[in-house]
């Protein structure tokens, strides 16, 4: 690169791990990207702070051998992220270089790919015709980009009222082919192609409205769906200790959810479990579509062997990916895993920075950071009528398993739902781990979605939930006398109270993410296994003691999973059903 | 350390504290390495013209008119074949005393791998223990640690699944071991047949705290030449990794860092992180497996060790006395391997997964029915039943000193499922109740 491509140049007078301060011989930008020669290579780094002429630099890779006085280039310009036809199927680094072209086994320091393919052929269709007036965001045609329609827009940084000047015909175009001109109020003639970029740190604004989520997000986990339920543009978070299953419930999201693109930031965490979306995602069929999963999902994946500063990044990156499809009317699902280590590298950070620190050495303004990433997510309005959504669950990785430190407390604050993930449970192997009573969903509150659940569900679907609820915490009231006064010391009512809990436990909450048929199941199957659950749950049994009790629930159980492991409504299933009420028979007679 | 004529020399320090010395110097890398008469030492802060360096063996003793050298290179180590059988310490000097040997000098603790170039771990490695093979199957190229409390038997389980395990080399770094404990491990090496493949790296309690942070570098960057270059399955086993925790925090403490929960520095996770992830499954073969050691205190695992330790492992075994039976076992409640999934059923039988899990329940609920009798209350018939299976299926199967196959340790516990329960009690798929309930 040459050096008029740079606004000012510096030299670096101190180097701190990853921090690195720059004296600068010019003005400097808050966030701007720069690079340090060394070795030849450009190693980039961010403005973090600003001290008179000093740049306060995070290094996105290891500052080994950097020396004083190194030469080093401001651009300009805040980190960015390029957007085009091509994103998903690929799997990126936190600076959303394409690891796929990166050479050789190990990450080479300075090593850089594109993003995007400039060579592949698109099919375009114009969708704008000439004369129209637009808008940064407006639709000006469409690509198909495995089987979603890809809108490319007119270019976010835009400003002003457009007018389109002409519109590319159908045919096959690279990304960087002009595929519109538009020109501006000042009559200047601005070439569009099917690439965009766009600074990752600022949201995507270029809907009319944010609205109300109102439509539930199915993701065929029925302790979710059916209990505390997201809605499509809604928000979410997963705390939970180690091994309590955090990621295999990120991954049962990413693999079922009904979103027409995924997007997967694995954020400091371990390089397998990437390594296992990679290997699996691209044989895996997409419930939905029988296409492969990995054609609606791309992955931002900075593990925690990856540079500290661009893991910091990694979160921007893939929330601006996500942004970029919603835009095009898309229901987008953005996961991140952990945002656990995203606060932590900000706190090393903050910590090099000698910056005050609040709570547990995190930032003191880290609540305002977790909210304004949060707030990204949203069901929008677009100009022409559509509707796009963007759905974040994020994982949280409290330290000590202690739901009060600040990570956490920051995240309860702004995600509406909140999946607990309890200890007990996965040490008892109860997974999913999500504790039933613990958890929620602030959309059960919305009316919206009360009016939804009633048209698109079933008509009684929120006071069948209540019931089943409600027997969840009495059974656990009861659990805890029978704990307390003995077997014997308990009437047999308590004990079939108790059972009544197990059973919901064992057959609708508990679900087993390995197996093929059971880990997934459709809202008319939950509804009509709540529904079965709940016609056993009113029934009135005959039991002379409280073994007879244990027994026959155990017995039941058993059948009750067996039909969770049967395709719905097959002869197995029929099969397994016919026995249940055989044996219900039974004991309802005697 | 021999002087060579391009090396910078400097004498006078201006600054020091327990573990690192502060000088005025010029063209200094980061990360670089330098000698402080003689002692190892490490650039660890540059600000203009004053240098911070980290003094492994200490600084004790030294004086502000020190000689400094700088070596102008970041650690590096001279590694190669002829390594095999020998024992070094922090520095890469032989132990053992048999003399130094030469060979090509490699970067340590270089970059890490492409996570799009790793292959999925999928080949299963055998320890005889039923705590580990049935309950918690261990991977090639997986990183897990044992969990225990600091009279517990760790570094003998340790040697004992090296010695089990089929792989080409294994490489010992060993953190704070006491001397007797690096020679209990040499001379099981010595008398099985693990001599011909055994490397160590060891610090001892008589060494310095702050030299073992360089003990795993040295072993991982070690393992990645016979595993990425040579194509070879190796074993790494690191102990105690609690104590190379403890000298992270000795050193950023000195450096003034701000503390974050139990005096531990706020980068832990990222600096265990990085020596973890070197766990790899390689394309052409080449593979490296992380067995660690965990030391708790207390058997407090919310403490910020074994807590981060957890959240980058790919699980953890803990290791517990089971009462009933005064033995060790692997303790089957909050031991877990998250890469069992990949073989279980897979390359193991495919009653695999549905017994494990069965027998786990089962001795869950024992231990409900020992509480039960401890608080008094009277024991269920059930209870009684499910108790007995608890001491049968500790006693027979998960002990640590029990060497069984994957198979026979399934037979047995199916034999012990027939002996005290029932087919709803137990709980299994009904394929497999068809094909193995019988005999
Ligand atoms: N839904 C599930 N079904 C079966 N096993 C599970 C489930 N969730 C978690 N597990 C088990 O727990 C282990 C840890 O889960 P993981 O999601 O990696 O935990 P975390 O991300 O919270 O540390 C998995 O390897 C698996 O053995
Ligand atoms: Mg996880």
């Amino acid at each position: 690169m040459s050096n008029n491509l740079y606004t000012c140049t510096g030299e670096i007078t101190a180097i701190i791990a990853n921090m690195v301060v720059v004296k600068a011989n010019g003005p400097i930008r808050q966030n701007e990207i720069c690079y340090y020669l060394h070795n030849n290579k450009n190693i980039m780094g961010e403005v973090i702070r600003t001290d008179r002429n000093y740049a306060y630099t995070q290094v996105f890779e290891s500052t080994r051998g950097f020396k004083i006085g190194m030469t080093t280039n401001f651009t300009g310009n805040m980190l960015e992220a390029y957007l085009g036809p091509g994103l998903l199927t690929k799997n990126f680094d936190g600076l959303q270089n394409d690891l796929n072209k990166m050479e050789g086994v190990f990450l080479e320091r300075g090593a850089r790919t594109y993003p995007l393919d400039v060579e592949k052929r698109w099919t375009f269709k114009p969708i704008a015709q000439p004369g129209e007036q637009v808008l940064a965001g407006d639709w000006l045609g469409e690509v198909d980009e495995n089987g979603i329609p890809h809108k490319i827009m007119v270019p976010f940084k835009l400003e002003g009222t457009l007018k389109v000047v002409e519109v590319a015909q159908a045919n096959d175009y690279c990304i960087n082919d002009t595929i519109a001109t538009l020109s501006n109020e000042a009559g200047e003639i601005i070439k569009v192609t099917m690439v965009q970029t766009w600074p990752v740190r600022l949201p995507i604004k270029s809907y009319l409205e944010k609205l109300r989520p109102s439509k539930l997000f199915e993701t065929g986990i029925r302790v979710i769906d059916t209990l505390n339920p997201i809605l499509e543009g809604g928000t979410g978070f997963i705390p939970g200790p180690f091994g309590s299953g955090k990621t295999v419930l990120q991954h049962a999201l990413a693999k079922q959810a009904a979103a027409e693109v995924v997007i997967i930031v694995a954020c400091g965490e371990r390089a397998n479990e990437v390594v296992e979306i990679f290997t699996e995602f691209p044989k895996l069929d997409d419930p939905r579509t029988g296409k492969k999963l990995m054609e609606r999902t791309s992955i931002v994946a900075n593990t925690s062997n990856m540079p500290v500063a661009a893991r910091e990044a990694s979160v921007y990156t893939a929330m601006t990916i996500a942004e970029y499809y919603r835009a095009m009317g898309l229901r987008t699902l953005l996961l991140a895993d952990s945002t656990s280590r995203w606060a932590q590298a900000l706190r090393e950070m903050s910590n090099r920075l000698e910056e005050l620190p609040g709570p547990d050495a995190y930032p003191m303004d880290l609540s305002a950071i977790i909210s304004n990433y949060y707030s990204r997510a949203g069901q929008i309005l677009l100009r022409n009528g559509s509707k796009g959504s963007l759905t974040f669950i994020g994982t949280v990785s409290p330290a000590g398993g202690n739901l009060l430190e600040p990570v956490t407390a920051a995240t309860k604050k702004v995600a509406r739902c909140f999946f607990a993930l309890s200890q007990e449970r996965a040490d008892n192997k109860r997974y999913p781990a999500i504790d039933p009573i613990d958890s929620y969903s602030k959309y059960l509150e919305y009316q919206e979605y009360l009016e939804y659940s009633k048209i698109h569900i079933g008509e009684n679907w929120i006071e069948d939930v209540d019931f089943v609820r409600n027997t969840l915490i009495q059974g656990r009231e009861v659990y805890e006398q029978i704990n307390i006064l003995g077997d014997d010391g308990v009437t047999v009512d308590y004990h079939v109270m108790f059972w009544k809990s197990e059973l919901i436990d064992f057959v609708f909450l508990q679900q087993d993410a390995f197996d093929e048929i059971d880990a997934n199941t459709s809202i008319p199957r939950q509804k009509y296994m709540l529904e079965k659950i709940n016609v056993l749950l009113k029934t009135s049994f005959m039991f002379d003691n409280f073994d007879e009790v244990r027994n026959f629930f155990k017995r039941i159980i058993y059948i009750l999973k067996q039909m969770n492991y049967s395709e719905f409504q097959s002869d197995k299933f029929v099969g397994f059903e016919n026995e249940l009420q055989q044996v219900i028979n039974e004991k309802v007679k005697a | 350390m021999e002087k060579k004529s391009f090396q910078k020399i400097y004498c006078k320090l201006s600054n020091i504290t327990k573990a690192t010395c502060t000088l005025k110097a010029g063209g200094v890398g980061y990360e670089e390495m330098a000698f402080i008469q003689g002692r190892a030492a490490q650039v660890v802060k540059i600000i203009g013209d004053e240098v911070t360096l980290q003094v492994f063996s200490g600084t004790e003793g030294l004086s502000t008119d020190s000689e400094v050298i700088f070596t102008g290179e970041s650690p590096s180590l001279a590694i190669g074949d002829h390594m095999t059988g020998r024992f070094f310490n922090s520095f890469g000097k032989p132990i053992d005393g048999y003399p130094i040997m030469e060979g090509t000098k490699r970067e340590v603790g270089g970059p890490s791998v492409n996570p799009v170039r790793r292959v999925q771990p999928n080949q299963l490695i055998t320890t005889g223990i039923a705590g580990i093979d049935l309950n918690n199957t261990l991977v090639s190229g997986q990183k897990i640690p044992f969990f225990a409390d600091p009279d517990q038997p760790y570094n003998q389980v340790l040697s004992m699944i090296a010695l089990r395990a089929k792989v080409d080399k294994i490489i010992l770094g060993g953190m704070g071991l006491t001397w007797d404990d690096y020679l209990f491990f040499k001379s099981s090496f010595d008398q099985g047949y693990g001599k011909s493949k055994i490397i160590g790296f060891i610090n001892t309690t008589e060494d310095s705290p702050v030299e073992r942070l360089l003990i795993p570098d040295m072993a991982l960057s070690t393992a990645e030449y016979f595993a990425y270059e040579k194509n070879e399955k190796v074993l790494v086993l690191l102990t105690d990794m609690t104590l190379y925790a403890d000298a992270l925090s000795i050193v950023s403490n000195r450096m003034d860092q701000i503390p974050s929960k139990d005096s531990m520095p706020g980068s832990l996770y990222s600096d265990l992180a990085r020596l973890y992830e070197k766990a790899v499954q390689f394309p052409d073969g080449g593979n490296i497996t992380i067995l660690a050691v965990t030391t708790l205190s207390g058997g407090d695992i919310t403490h910020a060790i074994p807590d981060n330790t957890g959240y980058i492992t790919e699980g953890q075994l803990f290791l517990r006395r089971a009462t009933e039976i005064s033995k060790v076992i692997i303790d089957p409640f909050r031991s877990l391997s998250r890469l069992k999934q990949l073989v279980i059923g897979k390359s193991t039988r495919s009653d695999h997964p549905q017994v494990m899990n069965a027998a786990i329940r089962l001795y869950a609920d024992a231990a409900n029915a020992r509480t039960k009798l401890e608080n008094g209350f009277e024991l269920s018939d059930y209870d009684k039943r499910v108790l007995k299976f608890a001491k049968d299926y500790s006693e027979r199967i998960l002990a640590i000193d029990v060497n069984l196959e994957i198979d026979q340790m399934l037979d047995q516990t199916w034999h012990l499922f027939k002996a005290y329960l029932s087919i709803d009690e137990v709980g299994i798929k009904q394929e497999f109740i068809d094909q193995y309930w019988k005999n």
